[in-house]
């Protein structure tokens, strides 16, 4: 299990390097966030977070994923700082003996990062700044777990 | 206690954290207590729906007891992912 909560641009192709390479894998399953520009006025996207609570929040739910699927790795990579549109804003990678469990355990941590984990993003755009609000549909699907 | 602000509370307020000497005995009347003091906190925690908040480092919710608590965070809905 690696859990990392950092400033600086990463390799999602990189990091799968050693990941899950045990006897027992038999799946991989990846996920990685990307910036986006839904305006066509966004300069870049600011994230900030709660040092030393992020990555406590973060290792809970990679335990709690690695003990409900019977993961054999499970990797989190969540940036913070000032992000350009394009460049991954994190990634999530399970690796399970089937790839129901290794599908279902990446949904499962991206439902709950996406409402647990003390991140907020700030818009930064031609027109000023602004901070996304929570959404209600995230809330809601933690729900099915 | 110190108290710690995160994202569009902790603009408002204007400082990222601070000391607080208080006898409040839950996240409630904290912020009941720091709104009483200056406008700024009133307009930060004019709606405590929209707040969520940790004590130590892990989510509570605003009626739970302070005593011993060493740090209290208040931000609003986590974004990330």
């Amino acid at each position: 299990m690696r859990v990392s909560v950092q400033p600086d641009r990463f390799d999602p192709a990189a990091e799968m390097a050693g990941f899950g390479t045990g006897p027992t894998t038999g799946a991989v399953v990846t996920f990685t966030g990307i910036v986006r520009d839904d305006t066509g006025r966004m300069q870049a996207l600011e994230i900030e977070h709660y040092p030393g609570m992020t990555e406590a929040v973060i290792a809970d739910y990679a335990r709690a994923a690695a003990e409900r699927f019977g993961l054999s790795d499970v990797l989190v990579i969540h940036r913070h700082g000032r992000l350009a549109i394009g460049e991954p804003i994190m990634m999530v990678a399970t690796a399970a003996r089937h790839r129901q469990a290794a599908f279902e355990a990446a949904e499962y941590l991206m439902d709950w990062l996406k409402s647990r984990a003390p991140f907020w993003k700030k818009e930064v755009g031609a027109d000023g700044e602004s901070w996304v609000a929570a959404k209600d549909s995230d809330e809601d699907a933690l729900g099915r777990w | 206690m110190e108290v710690v602000y995160f994202a569009w509370v902790r603009e408002r307020i204007g400082l990222p954290r601070e000391s607080v000497t208080t006898a409040a005995a839950t996240p409630r009347a904290l912020i009941a207590e720091l709104s009483a003091r200056e406008p700024r906190y009133g307009a930060a925690f004019a709606d405590p729906s929209a707040l969520r908040v940790a004590l130590d480092r892990k989510l509570s919710d605003f009626d739970a007891p302070l005593a011993g608590v060493r740090e209290v965070a208040f931000f609003p809905p986590m974004t990330g992912g």
